[in-house]
């Protein structure tokens, strides 16, 4: 077996699953595509804009362009926020002890993505609101964008750090912070073949938001033609299609073994030979001429396909990973279940250690001793007045003594409220009055 | 127990949660649930108003569009993103609640994100479509109607989330039988959203009248009118808030009401029993009476005089937060798990092996006098740790010198005499799990505080220590 010294085995949530896991794991992948898609758009639309409004220094045509791509942002960022709730409640709750164990152990850094994001989401509507107001001062407005797209880079290797770290509970005992985390194998490479990703959707919406008849170029634009946007989106994906190829062969020899296995080493290559196909049909477009330019639907699906089996084949990986530790845990959780009830059937019988020499008020003192002593002692002040000052008020007016303790008032200013003891039976206010009555007279 | 825990040793861990959550709440209640009908009302007043040879009144439009505007940035950003961090934050402090109550409303969240999903496409056509709606009054009149179905997803988003809230305040029926129906049908659902229904209406109208006055500044007469609209708003609003209030009061479990009074403040204002019931009433009466006379005279009313009451019902849903959250202390999930994140069926094995055992990470489980001063850190983190810390805010050492005396060494034995019976009084706090072993240790691990100043760190920057009895190495013997 794979392990090494001391993984942990937690026990797991003694809930039944709420739904079958096959049906758990197809929404997992279903929605999270949907929410990746978004978040690519988001990330890799930030990036182009950043891009174009810095070429656009120069060429006024290109601050337009980034203009309308600024636009889609804060739309597509809108949507990937509330298109991730889904995946997250289902990875919660197929993976919950190994994710919440990854969530906790980069605490900081996990929590941070709350404020982080907001400050980048609140930039971009800034960016997007001051496009003219900013018009004289354009580096001022690039800074903007510039650190929202520097916040988006950053976020997704917290995610990537967490989703890695959670297959891997061998290294939960060795691991303190987020940046132990960060370094673990595999975590760069597959945030760089998902930067490219970012960039080859993002290309993809470009050709295919320009290819819009609906869309007035003319309107918009002096030089460039839409012919020219279509192409700079092709260019844009194919760039993005180099570097998920590149970096995808990179993550492949990098993952660590524990989750291999034929299932997973088949659907990678398919997935890679998708993206092989997706960047040739790209590339036909780039040089074709506009009117040969008949890929695009061939395009979409074939990067759609590679999504689809790409997140497929790290959900095999994670499974494999997984599941001879998620075994343990079951079993785990079964004995501990089963302690747990025999002791519910048997428990420890707690009995007031009474102490005989005192006779009549023995059980009195005991419970005394169990539930006042911590602050009350017989002759000087703890939290409560002594006992002696008990007696000396209570002395003739014992029913007013278990009144008290039942529910006590609040008598004395600089004295702290005492607790109320109202779980105490009739039986045990009788013995325990009894008792404290006794003090002076003994 | 199972799982490596986060902690907050300044803050508290609380305070996070607390102040994601408020936050959430001051927006979501008062620019989502509240604000969108209020918006596509005073929309359509705009369209009723105008001439009928116009579409709507432009400039009266512009600023409702405006307000708008205001609501669309900040719930698109802060608010979408506490919503996540409720999730966020919650996770990595109360794992165990989280996740049961995933488990059982895993359907209700679901559905919960299709509404959310639903919601989040309409404001942006609601919003993003509204310059180009006024272009005929047919396209006008559609926009209006998005706003109102707009205005339904954000209530109907609202409605189930109460059902979730209400549920961990008090599970009803379903520590019997653990299904989703018991879960949503809890007895404080009804109550609950009949408070919050009028109540996140009230603070949108509230809202709405504040901002007026940015972007009214300069126009008198278009002031004035947003003024009267508004306090009408709230006048319809308000007296239905207040009595849905006291109606909640009322249906509270008893235990939780006993609660109250630490939940407002700390406890040395106990006697201030009522200090929700009079901020209550007076955020509503303020509210109250600013509308009367924003109907009446409307160009008398000042900013100042908005400014006001919309801090007071700002501290109003604040501390209704707060002390929801509080009042079902000594529980996360009421009945069935304890706020120290152990369940209550468990407690019997635990006085029998200790917590120890049974933990994922601790350093150890054999107690022996050297080590007493780490087994009882870790018994402080799997017991107190959820409520206290050892140095910042609501610190245990804190907590027992004010009751034995500041600046003087605690006794062990009397620590350890309350520990046990600190629940009977102080009925927030869930009972001491251990044994005496573990409590001895903890005692220990308490006066070494005073000495030391030591602050403890949480699993997100120390790590953690497998417990060797809880690994895979041994599980496999
Ligand atoms: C958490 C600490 C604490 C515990 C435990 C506690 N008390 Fe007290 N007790 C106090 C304090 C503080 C006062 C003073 C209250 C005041 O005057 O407002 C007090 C006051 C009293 C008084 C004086 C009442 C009077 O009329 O002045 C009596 C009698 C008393 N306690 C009995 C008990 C008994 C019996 C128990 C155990 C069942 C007990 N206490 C447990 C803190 C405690
Ligand atoms: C559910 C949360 C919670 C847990 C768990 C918890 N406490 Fe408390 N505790 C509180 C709160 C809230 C207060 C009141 C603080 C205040 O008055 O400001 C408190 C107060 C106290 C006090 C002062 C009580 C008094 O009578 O003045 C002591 C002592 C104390 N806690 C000890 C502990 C110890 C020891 C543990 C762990 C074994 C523990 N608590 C676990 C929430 C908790």
């Amino acid at each position: 077996m794979l392990f090494k010294v001391s993984t942990p085995i937690p026990k797991d949530i003694p809930l039944e699953l709420p739904l079958p896991e096959w049906l758990l794991v197809t929404l997992l992948i279903v929605s999270f595509l949907a929410h990746i898609i978004f978040i690519n758009l988001m990330l890799g639309g930030s990036i182009i804009t950043l891009w174009a409004q810095i070429k656009g220094l120069k060429n006024k045509e290109y601050d337009t362009f980034a203009h309308e791509v600024a636009k889609t942002i804060t739309v597509n960022k809108s949507m990937a926020v509330v298109l991730g709730v889904a995946p997250l409640l289902c990875i919660n709750t197929l993976y919950t002890i190994y994710f919440y164990s990854a969530n906790a152990l980069t605490g900081f850094a996990w929590i941070l993505i709350i404020p982080l994001v907001t400050v980048a989401f609140l930039l971009t509507y800034l960016h997007k609101y001051t496009w003219d107001a900013l018009a004289e001062s354009r580096r001022v407005h690039i800074g903007i964008i510039a650190t929202a797209v520097g916040i988006f880079l950053f976020i997704p290797l917290i995610f990537l750090t967490n989703v890695n770290l959670l297959m891997f509970p061998e290294k939960w005992g060795t691991v303190s912070g987020f940046l132990d985390a960060l370094v673990l194998p595999n975590v760069f490479p597959r945030y760089f073949e998902f930067l490219g990703a970012c960039i080859t959707i993002t290309g993809v919406f470009l050709v295919g938001y320009h290819k819009r008849l609906r869309y007035r170029v003319e309107k918009l634009y002096t030089e460039l033609t839409r012919n020219d946007l279509m192409k700079l989106g092709y260019n844009i994906a194919f760039i993005g299609l180099g570097l998920q190829i590149l970096f995808g062969v990179v993550v492949v020899l990098t993952l660590p073994s524990k989750g291999y296995g034929f299932d997973v080493l088949i659907s990678v290559i398919s997935a890679g030979v998708m993206l092989v196909i997706s960047a040739i049909y790209t590339w036909k477009s780039m040089v074709a001429a506009p009117e040969n330019r008949i890929y695009y639907g061939k395009i979409v699906t074939f990067v759609l396909f590679y999504l689809v089996i790409y997140g497929g084949s790290r959900q095999m990986y994670r499974h494999n990973a997984l599941s001879p530790h998620q075994k343990l845990v079951a079993a785990k959780t079964k004995e501990f279940q089963k302690q747990s009830e025999d002791a519910r059937l048997h428990p420890v019988i707690e009995t007031v250690e009474a102490d005989t020499t005192l006779g009549e008020f023995a059980v009195g003192a005991g419970l005394f001793k169990k539930n006042c002593s911590s602050c009350h002692q017989e002759k000087e002040k703890l939290v409560g007045p002594p006992m002696t000052e008990m007696v000396s008020i209570y002395k003739e007016n014992r029913d007013g003594l278990k009144a008290w303790i039942k529910a006590p008032g609040k008598k004395r200013p600089d004295y702290p409220q005492m607790p109320s003891f109202g779980s105490l039976s009739e039986g045990d206010l009788d013995e325990l009055s009894k008792y404290i009555l006794s003090i002076n007279s003994k | 127990m199972d799982f490596p825990l986060f902690h907050l040793d300044w803050l508290n861990n609380r305070f996070l949660i607390a102040v994601i959550a408020i936050l959430h709440v001051l927006i979501n209640h008062g620019l989502a649930v509240g604000f969108i009908p209020y918006i596509t009302w005073l929309e359509y007043k705009g369209v009723k108003n105008s001439p009928s040879n116009q579409i709507t009144d432009f400039e009266w439009d512009n600023f409702i569009y405006k307000k708008m505007k205001v609501a669309f940035i900040i719930t698109t950003t802060i608010g979408a993103m506490t919503g996540v961090g409720i999730w966020f934050s919650a996770a990595l402090i109360s794992p165990s609640s989280i996740a049961s109550l995933i488990r059982v409303f895993f359907w209700a969240w679901f559905i919960e994100w299709i509404v959310f999903v639903t919601e989040v496409v309409l404001i942006l056509i609601y919003f993003l479509t509204w310059k180009n709606a006024n272009k005929s009054l047919h396209s006008k009149m559609r926009h209006i109607r998005f706003g109102w179905f707009l205005a339904v997803f954000s209530w109907i988003t609202m409605a189930l989330i109460v059902a979730i809230l209400g549920f961990m305040m008090d599970p009803g029926n379903w520590n019997n039988d653990h299904s989703l129906i018991n879960g949503v049908f809890n007895p404080i659902y009804l109550p609950q959203l009949l408070f919050r229904t009028p109540t996140a209406m009230l603070v949108g109208g509230v809202y709405g009248m504040t901002l007026a006055f940015f972007f009214a500044r300069k126009n008198k007469e278009l002031l004035k009118r947003s003024v009267k609209l508004s306090s009408k708003w709230i006048l319809v609003w308000a007296p239905l808030s207040l009595f849905a209030a006291f109606n909640y009061w009322n249906v509270l479990p008893e235990a939780m009401v006993e609660n109250m009074s630490t939940a407002v403040g700390t406890m040395d204002f106990q006697e201030y029993y009522d200090i929700l019931k009079i901020v209550i009433i007076v955020a509503i009466s303020s509210v109250l009476i600013l509308a009367m006379f924003g109907v009446f005279t409307p160009s008398k009313i000042k900013m100042w005089m908005v400014v006001i009451p919309c801090f007071f019902v700002f501290g109003f849903l604040g501390m209704f937060e707060r002390v929801r959250e509080f009042i079902r202390k000594p529980y996360v999930i009421g009945g069935y798990m304890y706020s120290n994140l152990l369940r209550v069926e468990d407690y019997p094995l635990y006085k029998k092996d200790g917590v120890l055992k049974h933990a994922t990470y601790a350093s150890t489980t054999e107690i022996t006098e050297e080590n007493k001063i780490e087994a009882g850190r870790d018994v402080f983190m799997l017991t107190c740790s959820r409520c206290h810390t050892a140095k910042g805010v609501n610190s245990i050492t804190y907590v027992f010198e004010r009751m034995y005396g500041f600046g003087k060494p605690l006794d062990v034995a009397s620590v350890a005499g309350y520990i046990p019976n600190m629940h009977m009084g102080r009925t927030y706090m869930p009972p001491f799990p251990g044994n005496e072993k573990e409590l001895d240790a903890l005692a220990h691990f308490i006066k070494s505080l005073q000495t030391s100043g030591e602050s403890v760190e949480g699993a997100q920057t120390k790590g953690v220590k497998i417990n060797p009895v809880n690994s895979v190495e041994q599980f496999k013997k």
